[in-house]
């Protein structure tokens, strides 16, 4: 890993994005996310990675309160995630959010999903959002198909209008939740590639993956999860290179092995 | 590079079971307590409705209890309908009085033991169709010999048994019957239609849709009228046609346009590779359509025929407007002794009773079936 | 094998097939033969119905409509008397069916959607309360259904002397409902005219809302300013009319009602039959429409900070309609034809009064074929708009 591809990009700081304390969360009996502490620095990458059923994508829905937690404490950029319908809502204008299955609206064009939540969100007027839709559009290479809908574009294709949906909210932070595991092979790179190009701007980012190679390039940190605990977390070249405990040791030598 | 990290350097590693891993779920989330929390009290709006309910069902539930249990008249010693007015309760006293009526209608009352054994037969012969493993052939022919002993024991005339003229024939049986032989003779016809449909054939094609389409756009009650006063016009003069005839093939003419629907959606359900793969083999069409594409088709729209069984059974009733006697007519004509009038919630509910349960016991069995036969497919 | 055979035939021609063989050959007679044997048929039975009709001595044609009808209709939305053609009858009969269809439709349209949204409720109780009305109405023959309201309001129902008072002007008897009628007053039609007017309002209001959003991004409470202007606008004319407040209530004279407006047992029993029937059937439409919709689509447009009133109305509804509309579209249908039953309780509607014509005139065939093309116009009215609707919000796929 080297500077030179960050060029604009601050480097990440002191000052605190996420931050969990001690989260819990139970599916009735089920302890999903066993006391999770995590301090996420502004313009940090990190990946978290983990078999099925680790409690990572819970995790990450718990940051724009997808999911509620029923013990701790998140706080995410200064504002505390509680019942109160204010914080929830300041706190999902500024963290954007990419599913696995990308959720397009499938009535509506690319560009009126572009544009749909600054409208409604920002209040902004239409051409102004229409504008800034097509600029991240431009982002994602694909403004030739603002006008379609996303029943007629490829896998990899919705998931960059996905990414495109959220940037137009300028989100502080951004979640990816298995971004490429519902894409064909020939699809993950060009989704890689534009968030690969994000990071390079200092986007503060959340991606569980099983991207192993993305990982490698993007990441200032990569988190190991395993039934709903935080098991290990290191700088990617350590993370790989040498893996602490057993747990890691056997996800790493099943997820490379293939 | 990620100097500046805190975790720099060092890995955070936890192997050993964390003390969080005894932490309990918050105690409100859990047992009876959590399941009312959750089901009846998660919200305001959700707690103002649970309170209105439980309102209503105190307001509603005692004295519709009262009605149907605590202060309802059984039949009994020197109980009559005086009883059952003086008392404010569910008069079971008449159900029991007019039972044999509104089930068998007028037929003979010693001979009665003849429609039971029908009604039994029938629901026998129903419930063995409803398991998968005796879909062969030989059910067919189990089906016609049911026929035939149906036919028999409610006619009559052979074997010893009295002569029954179907014009006495009544209530339960009637109205299985109707809806049974409709099935049974509208299915075969269905197939046909829905195959017209679904051909090449310009002439054909439009016959049928326009035979479908006209049948489907006008209600069941002008189907029968139709059946019920311009049949004796259709015949040549001198020939005459009995009125449960009439009622019949009206209810056969009607239910197969419905049927034809829905085996054309089972039709347009088979992969367009079936089709290629049969004509590659050299099969000609009847082959082709008798050995590939019904057997398939006509087993996917097992759920969606027995919904409009249940359709159709429920639709017999409408013979009452053309003066037969079936379930529904009989418990209204109950209802017509001057000494039992006004008892009518007793008799309806006795009567939706018997339709409720014969349409909610196929709509299970369609909604299990209809889970078995995808799991099939899946495999 | 054709190669075979052509090196038999120095000049090789077009290999000729025997007609039986051909399948066009075969297709062209097969319908023929299908043709034939249907127009066999209809001949068949059309020169038994004339010799029968010759025989009963029954003039065929439609010439009977302009004879007087002399049979009193109960309830009638024109004027009507006795000495009205059959024509003019029929007219009142296919009004009244669409009396009671246009009113069902819309009641078992609320009631339906409030049941099928009550069966995905959170709540229990809510949950449970709605399958149990459903499986218990759908399962019950709708005739059934008809006849038990009837004998509710025709029995249970005390005679008018007793009527049940539950609201100060309204009177609930076995002669049907009495409510307030609004005493003649020429106000009453501009505060009609005002209504169609704040309707209109409305629309242009929605109309500048979004082209102002568009423009500046400033969002207008649309919902409540058209609620607003729909209430305020026909009061403002009410009052600006002087405010009458005179009613004319329905008061009892003798053994019944005077005044007031009614609503017939017969009325009350189908409409009633009929909504609650229906419903239960819309109910199970919007359930599984709504469900279909997936959930990542409301979460997806949380997770971007719209609102669940703007996720409904713009995300989940939409989608939902699509869903939503045909199957209920033929349940509107259902509901009309199954207003024919209306014959068995007494309601004068078109197959009512059909089948008065029919039994004192002994003109079947006309009788059957004008209720028959009557619903079938319905119907196709109906089908040809759901092909417009489909082709209109059908989701572009590739």
């Amino acid at each position: 890993m080297s500077d030179t591809n960050r060029t604009v990009a601050p480097r990440p700081g002191d000052e605190v994005a996420i931050e969990l304390s001690d989260v819990h969360k139970w599916y009735g009996e089920f302890h999903v996310l066993k006391g999770i502490n995590l301090s996420v620095a502004r313009g940090e990458r990190i990946v978290i990675c983990g078999p099925s059923g680790s409690g990572k994508s819970t995790l990450i829905r718990c940051i724009n309160r997808l999911e509620e937690h029923q013990r701790g404490k998140i706080v995410v950029d200064g504002v505390e995630l509680t019942n109160n319908l204010k914080n929830i809502d300041a706190v999902r204008r500024d963290v954007g959010m990419v599913f696995q299955h990308f959720n397009l609206f499938p009535h509506l064009t690319v560009l009126e999903n572009c544009t749909l939540a600054p409208i409604w969100v920002r209040k902004m007027p239409k051409a102004q959002a229409e504008e800034i839709a097509m600029k991240y559009l431009k982002r994602v290479r694909i403004p030739d198909q603002a006008n379609k809908y996303p029943g007629q574009l490829s896998g990899g294709q919705q998931q960059r209008v996905a990414i495109a949906r959220s940037l137009c909210m300028s989100p502080k932070v951004m979640l990816f939740d298995e971004p490429t595991s519902a894409l064909d092979p020939e699809m993950i790179k060009e989704v890689l590639d534009v968030m690969i190009g994000l990071a390079n701007e200092g986007m503060t980012m959340i991606c569980v993956t099983h991207e192993m190679g993305f990982a490698r390039t993007v990441a200032n940190r990569v988190i190991f999860m395993d039934r709903g605990e935080i098991v290990e977390q290191n700088e990617p070249l350590e993370f790989f290179n040498n893996p602490q405990s057993e747990r890691t040791k056997l996800f790493l030598s099943q997820i490379l092995a293939h | 590079m990620a100097d500046n990290l805190s975790i720099q350097g060092h890995a955070t590693v936890s192997d050993s079971p964390s003390p969080a891993e005894m932490v309990k779920p918050p105690a409100l989330a859990l047992g009876p307590l959590g399941w009312v929390r959750a089901n009846l009290f998660n919200n305001w709006f959700n707690s103002i409705l649970t309170i209105l309910i439980l309102w209503l069902a105190y307001k509603v539930i005692p004295p519709l209890l009262d009605w149907l249990v605590f202060n309802s008249v059984l039949p009994g010693e020197g109980v009559t309908n005086q009883t059952c007015r003086a008392s404010g309760g569910a008069c079971w006293a008449f159900i029991h009085e007019k039972y044999r009526l509104i089930l068998f209608g007028l037929y003979p009352y010693e001979e009665q033991w003849r429609p039971i054994l029908v009604v039994l037969l029938i629901i026998g012969l129903l419930g063995l169709s409803c398991n998968r493993n005796f879909w062969r052939p030989w059910l067919l022919g189990v089906w016609a010999a049911g026929g035939i002993v149906v036919a028999t024991l409610m006619w009559g005339g052979i074997l010893g048994l009295p002569f029954v003229p179907n014009t006495l024939w009544g209530g339960l049986p009637l109205t299985l019957i109707l809806s049974v032989v409709g099935l049974v003779v509208a299915f075969p016809l269905s197939i046909m239609l829905a195959l017209g449909r679904r051909s090449d054939l310009p002439i054909v094609k439009s016959l049928c849709v326009t035979y479908i389409e006209l049948i489907r756009g006008v209600p069941l009650i002008t189907v029968l009228f139709m059946a019920s006063v311009m049949f004796p016009l259709f015949l040549p003069t001198g020939v005459t046609i009995d009125k449960l005839l009439r009622a019949q093939i009206g209810l056969i003419l009607f239910a197969s346009a419905y049927l034809a629907e829905v085996i054309r959606g089972g039709l347009q359900a088979i992969p367009k590779g079936q089709y290629e793969a049969a004509d590659s083999l050299g099969l000609s069409y009847w082959q082709k359509t008798g050995k590939i594409i019904l057997p398939q088709a006509l087993s996917i729209t097992i759920p969606p025929l027995v919904n409009t069984f249940i359709g159709f059974f429920k639709d017999t009733s409408l013979v009452i407007i053309i003066g037969l006697f079936d379930l529904m007519s009989a418990s209204k004509a109950a209802l017509t002794d001057p000494a039992w009038r006004g008892f009518y919630k007793e008799s309806y509910m006795f009567v939706a009773f018997i339709y409720f349960i014969f349409c909610f016991f196929m709509s299970k069995y369609s909604q299990w079936l209809e889970v078995q036969l995808h799991r099939g497919h899946k495999r | 094998m054709a190669i075979s055979r052509n090196l038999g035939n120095p000049a090789p021609q077009a290999p000729r097939r025997s007609l039986i063989n051909d399948p066009n050959a075969r297709a062209v007679f097969f319908q023929i033969l299908v043709l034939g044997g249907v127009a066999l048929l209809g001949w068949y039975l059309v020169t038994n119905v004339l010799e029968n009709l010759a025989r009963q001595n029954i003039a065929t044609g439609f010439s009977f409509l302009d004879r007087e009808a002399s049979f009193a209709i109960g309830e009638s939305l024109i004027a009507y008397s006795p000495a009205n053609s059959y024509s003019h009858a029929l007219l009142v009969g296919f009004l009244n069916t669409i009396k009671v269809a246009v009113l069902g439709i819309v009641l078992a349209t609320i009631l339906g959607t409030i049941i099928g949204i009550a069966r995905l409720s959170s709540n229990f109780l809510v949950a449970k309360l709605a399958s149990a009305f459903v499986e218990i109405v759908r399962n019950i023959p709708v005739l059934l259904q008809l006849f038990f309201w009837y004998a509710v309001i025709g029995e249970s129902l005390p005679n008018p002397r007793q009527a049940l008072n539950p609201i100060p002007g309204v009177f609930l008897s076995n002669r049907g409902m009495k409510i307030p009628a609004l005493a003649d007053d020429p106000i009453w039609i501009w505060v009609g005219l005002s209504i169609l007017v704040a309707i209109v309002g409305v629309w242009f209001l929605a109309r500048w809302a979004r082209k102002r959003q568009e423009a500046t991004g400033q969002q207008f409470p649309i919902v409540l300013a058209s609620i607003g202007v729909l209430i305020a606008v026909p009061l403002l004319t009410w009052l600006a009319g002087g405010a009458p407040t005179a009613l004319d209530v329905p008061e009892l004279q003798g053994f019944n009602f005077r005044g007031g407006s009614n609503m017939s047992p017969e009325f009350a029993a189908l409409l009633v039959g009929l909504t609650v029937y229906t419903s239960s059937f819309i109910a199970e439409i919007v359930r599984s429409g709504i469900r279909a919709v997936n959930w990542g689509q409301t979460e997806a447009a949380s997770a971007l900070g719209l609102h669940r009133g703007t996720i409904l109305r713009l995300v989940v509804l939409p989608q939902a309609l699509r869903i939503i509309v045909p199957p209920t579209t033929s349940q509107y249908l259902n509901l009309t034809k199954n207003s024919s039953l209306a014959v068995a309780i007494g309601y004068p509607d078109l197959v009512s009064v059909a089948n008065t014509t029919l039994n004192q005139t002994g003109q079947a065939i006309e009788a059957v074929a004008i209720m028959m093309t009557v619903y079938l116009t319905i119907s196709l009215g109906i089908s040809l708009f759901m092909n417009w609707y489909n082709k209109h919000i059908a989701l572009v796929e590739r």
